[in-house]
């Protein structure tokens, strides 16, 4: 099946207005040897085929609404109110360009103004761009912010920033003369000591996540402080539903917070399509990359709304932009604006502190279990480490916990070498106390 | 159009005023023209070393940015921090407060390859054809 | 009539989503965090009832052009309809919520797809394997880049110059500079395509590849690729293919046989995924065998009847997106593809074709193609001859939007002087092209008619044209009373 509505008579008529007779001499460009008119994939399919083929597909996935889950580690499992499913499958939201042609894209630039205004004061910060990819990349093009900004080499990364965004900064920071220095954690977060000693003033920026990847509460304000001191940038990576609870960023002196922003009215989708918060104090407002919308008036002295601040992008600076984003997560920045809408303060915090305390309970009553005990002695906020005694197989224990309908903790040896017999759990609002009370009987019953 | 006959011009569309220190740099009622309204100005350092010809500064309309390219060599010894708050001084008066910037210069013979007023006018009637 | 901000709308009190009860013990947050590390005042959100946030996202929406609603002839951007199907599939429970970490059992009909989709993809273009991760066409440039450098890095030597033709879009310099490269540019030729001469000129032993769109920006497809990548091989540099005009080649040639080294394509482009107002995207990264060691990990094999994860190979450039991509795209292009399947791909090529060249015929009287033959799936235009009247292609553009037409893209490529860059799509029937023609038609009368309409258009849109000076001049760019980033806008009618 196809969607094209010219039948083969149109298609013929219009090709006599163009003046040729076939199809071919619209092609005579392209050379003989690479013509290549049959593809080699499978046939085309009805649409009740496809129903099926996608469902079957579907089918061989356990999905979070057959599994309880409790896996963070950098993607949350938050609800999402059926309003912003129902408004944002809207065909004037999904299908929209870009909205440089401003008159006609009043309703994604207002949009975009409103998510631009949430964000700033849901992060406590100056200026919010209109998204990045995710939250990795985000943390990747602060560091280009501040290497530039600065004029200084060296990027240091608390290891308990989560690794993937860690591995996706290398790649970015690849071939260009930044460097890149990890600073150790010491009881599963950053060592403030180590990090005072290696901040020196060819230190761009020191970028640290809140909560860490463990879980933990790290220093933020201290290290913030630390950092300022030889005028190198603090970049803190949040996480936006704790900040219904939490320190927002710029409370403590964030140069730069960016996040994850996928669990603000988006479905975890395996990870990905993301949406990446990115914010900055108002002093590096001309640097920062992405589309940024503004609000203005028209001719008439009427109130409307334009992309502003082109000139730092690609398509006019071209090689010296700030960035080379052009697309970048319009539809799930939308969602999130809707989602904050619905929301509003007291919500936000009472999903912040359901998580809080459904975790805090989980964590009270599985380190109860003998021979499960907490890995780090640090506040956390939904997530938490625990480590199992060595007699412990956890592969063994993690496979009889998924056949009594539950995903356990992320095992933490496959990305920290040192922290063999530990996991990663995390806790939100979607998970009961019933399922909690589950894992802990289940667990009890093998360890 | 003006093209006041006490300064010297670049091909590049600066004009150059000899101080007593230093010179000033700004850009001609020519350019400030085909940029239409200035948005933004991003000024260099004071103290930047700068080679003759090549970029020192940009100056942004909403559509466009363009470098500013410095007619000698030399550090930057001055900026015009108030054209850095209103760019539109550029538009108003290019020779005057829309001044951009200074370099206390490090090769005083660069001036020669400059150009008199009648010289850019000249090359400016060309353009315009 | 505008419309208030959702902040303008708040009253104490109101909530518009409500949560189940807490069913474990309460805690005081003061109690297991540190007072310092607790926020102290809640963030200023707007307080609303549901209806209100329906109401306001619904008459928000109805202010905006869609693809939906209006014909979207920009030109590069491929705005083909979006069909619902891809929707329906990608919003299954069974993809949309599954955790990236969930074990293999759980998910291998989430990587049965990605892995059949990656086969898809070599099968179209020609490429040999291709990494799903890029999260759209910008990254996917990066990512090549990246892997372009690594290539070199292998072999033991630096080269550091990007080769890109003067009609490129500017996310390829943009990428290149972001890669550690810097840009050399070649000049078209009066052909409009790529300049051998000037190609042979610029190839010295410092260039690394040369980035190139096939079809070009102007619609026209590169007849002499193969001598192209063959000079570029034989100095052991690659060929990047930008592959946003891709929708030009289905069914007709692949890049993977024109000697490209590298290709990305857009999904939101040619694989029909919406555009969302500014995003999501994809932008997978095809490649030769030779370069496939490099690609981003994490990819999915085939072990025997199963799928996995393969975490490490030898030359990975390492990973450019937290997880695996952005996956709720990838199932809309899988789906796409699919339904389309061997047919309707070719026949979506074709009529892309034949809807731009029937398109180019009509509006040829009245505008100047400059690069005058027959185009492949986009062409384009120049309006110069309105500068009499004092109208530019950028007022035209405008007063499209009165006529119910959101305007081509405008002066792109910058070596066409008042550009209109026109592409139509396979999805577009013969009466809208016939309608977008009259329309253009009637408005170049109106700029010798009547110059000042068409200066000061858009006038039926619910704003006139924005002041863009004073947003870059005094950026507004939140609503609030304390920031001097923001400000509280004036009344909406002004």
């Amino acid at each position: 099946m196809d969607y094209t509505p010219n039948t083969d008579a149109q298609l013929y008529e219009m090709l006599k207005a163009i003046g040729v007779s076939s199809f071919e001499a619209l092609i005579e460009m392209v050379p003989e040897p690479i013509r290549q008119p049959t593809l080699n994939v499978p046939s085309g399919l009805a649409e009740a085929q496809v129903i099926e083929l996608g469902e079957d597909l579907a089918a061989k996935n356990r999905s979070l609404k057959h599994v309880t889950s409790f896996l963070g580690a950098g993607a949350y499992q938050h609800l999402v109110p059926t309003v912003v499913d129902a408004l944002s499958a809207r065909g004037e939201w999904l299908t929209p360009y870009t909205p440089y042609q401003a008159e006609a894209s009043q309703g994604t630039l207002q949009a975009i103004y409103e998510f631009q205004t949430m964000i700033c004061e849901l992060l406590q910060m100056d200026v919010a761009n209109a998204s990045l990819y995710d939250g990795a990349s985000s943390v990747a093009e602060a560091a280009v912010l501040a290497f530039r900004a600065t004029e200084r080499p060296r990027i240091l990364v608390s290891e308990a920033v989560h690794p993937h965004a860690r591995q996706v900064l290398a790649t970015y920071l690849s071939g260009t003369s930044a460097m890149i220095q990890e600073i150790p954690t010491v009881n599963g977060v950053t060592d403030m000591e180590a990090l005072g000693k290696a901040l020196r003033d060819d230190v761009a920026c020191v970028i640290m996540q809140q909560p860490n990847v463990f879980g933990c509460l790290e220093p933020m304000a201290h290290a913030s402080e630390l950092t300022h001191r030889p005028g190198a940038l603090f970049v803190a990576s949040v996480y936006p539903i704790s900040l219904g609870v939490l320190q927002p960023p710029g409370a403590y002196g964030a140069d730069i917070a960016v996040a994850e922003g996928r669990c603000l009215g988006s479905p975890v989708a395996y990870g990905g399509p993301g949406l990446g918060l990115f914010t900055t104090t108002s002093a590096l407002l001309r640097r920062i990359p992405g589309r940024l919308a503004g609000c203005t008036v028209d001719q008439a002295g009427r109130r409307g709304y334009t992309l502003t601040l082109q000139t730092r992008e690609q398509h006019i600076r071209r090689e010296r932009a700030t960035s080379n984003i052009c697309t970048n997560e319009g539809w799930l920045a939308l969602r999130a604006t809707i989602f904050l809408s619905l929301l509003g303060p007291t919500g936000l915090r009472e999903m912040a502190m359901l998580s809080l305390e459904k975790a805090h309970y989980a964590n009270e009553r599985l380190r109860e279990i003998p021979g499960i005990s907490a890995a780090f002695d640090q506040p956390f906020f939904n997530e938490f480490t625990l480590r199992y005694s060595e007699t412990v197989d956890i592969a063994k224990v993690h496979r009889a916990l998924a056949k009594a309908g539950f995903v356990g903790g992320f095992p933490l040896a496959h990305w920290y070498p040192t922290l063999p017999h530990t996991t990663l759990w995390c806790v939100t609002e979607v998970i009961s106390q019933d399922a909690i009370d589950g894992l802990i009987d289940t667990l009890k019953r093998m360890v | 159009m003006q093209i006041p006959a006490e300064l010297l011009y670049t091909k590049t569309h600066e004009w150059v005023k000899r101080g007593a220190n230093d010179i000033v740099v700004g850009i001609t009622a020519h350019a400030q023209e085909e940029l239409r309204d200035v948005v933004f100005i991003e000024l260099p350092k004071i103290g930047k070393s700068v080679k003759q010809g090549e970029p020192a500064a940009v100056i942004e309309s909403v559509k466009a940015a363009f470098d500013i390219y410095a007619p000698v060599s030399g550090t930057i010894s001055r900026i015009n921090d108030a054209v850095a708050k209103s760019p539109q001084l550029v538009n108003q008066d290019c020779y005057g407060t829309g001044w951009l910037f200074a370099i206390s210069p490090s090769s005083p013979d660069e001036l020669s390859a400059l150009m008199p007023s009648g010289e850019y006018a000249k090359q400016i009637q060309v353009e315009t054809h | 009539m505008g419309i208030p901000l959702i902040f303008e709308r708040s009253v104490a009190g109101r909530r518009g989503y409500f949560l189940p009860p807490s069913d474990v013990p309460r805690r005081d947050p003061a109690d297991v965090v540190p007072q310092e590390q607790l926020r102290s005042t809640p963030p200023p959100l707007p307080e609303v009832a549901e209806f209100d946030v329906i109401r306001h996202y619904t008459k928000l929406s109805q202010l905006n052009f869609s693809v939906d609603t209006h014909f979207y002839p920009l030109g590069s951007c491929t705005m083909k309809y979006n069909p619902k199907l891809n929707e329906r599939i990608a919003a299954l429970p069974g993809f949309a919520w599954l955790h990236p970490f969930q074990p293999t059992e759980h998910v291998q009909g989430m990587l049965a797809l990605l892995y059949e989709l990656e086969q898809l993809l070599c099968a179209i273009t020609g490429m040999s394997a291709f990494t799903l991760q890029p999260s759209a066409g910008a990254q996917g440039e990066l990512t090549g880049l990246k892997i372009i450098a690594a290539y070199h890095r292998r072999k033991r030597r630096t080269r550091s110059t990007i080769l890109i033709p003067d009609s490129a879009h500017g996310t390829n310099p943009a990428s290149a500079a972001l890669s550690g490269f810097s840009v050399v540019q070649v000049k078209s030729g009066p052909d409009g395509l790529i300049d051998l001469k000037e190609l042979k000129q610029k190839l010295t032993d410092d260039v690394a590849a040369l980035m190139l769109t096939n079809p070009n920006t102007l619609g026209l497809f590169e007849r002499q690729i193969q001598e192209i990548s063959a000079m570029l091989h034989a100095h052991d540099a690659l060929v990047y293919m930008d592959g946003a005009n891709m929708n030009a080649l289905l069914g007709i040639a692949r890049p993977g046989d024109m000697g490209v080294d590298l290709l990305q394509l857009n999904l939101h482009k040619t694989f029909s995924t919406p555009h969302g107002g500014g995003g999501p995207g994809a932008g997978p990264v095809g490649v030769t065998k030779a370069l496939e060691d490099f690609l981003p990990v994490p990819r999915v094999r085939k072990s025997g009847k199963r799928f996995v994860w393969v975490e490490r190979t030898r030359g990975t450039i390492g990973r450019v997106h937290g997880f695996y991509g952005n996956v709720g795209v990838l199932v809309r292009a899988y789906t796409y593809i699919r339904t389309l399947g061997r047919e309707g791909l070719v026949r979506a090529g074709q009529t892309a074709i034949i809807n731009a060249n029937y398109l180019k015929a009509k509006l040829q009287p009245t505008f100047p193609v400059p690069f005058n033959q027959f185009c492949m799936h986009e062409f384009v235009v120049t309006l110069k001859a309105l500068k009499a009247y004092g109208v530019s292609a950028g007022d035209v553009a405008k007063r499209l939007l009165d006529y119910g037409f959101y305007a081509p893209t405008v002066y792109f490529p910058l070596i066409v002087e008042e550009a209109f860059m026109i592409e139509p799509t396979e999805t577009e029937s013969k009466e809208t092209l016939d309608e977008f023609v009259h329309a253009l038609i009637r408005i170049a009368e109106e700029a010798k008619s009547d110059p000042e309409l068409v200066r000061r258009a858009p006038k039926r849109m619910v704003v006139d044209r924005l002041d863009e000076v004073k947003a870059a001049r005094e950026p507004n760019l939140r609503w609030t009373t304390t920031n001097k980033l923001g400000a509280v806008p004036k009344p909406v009618g002004g």
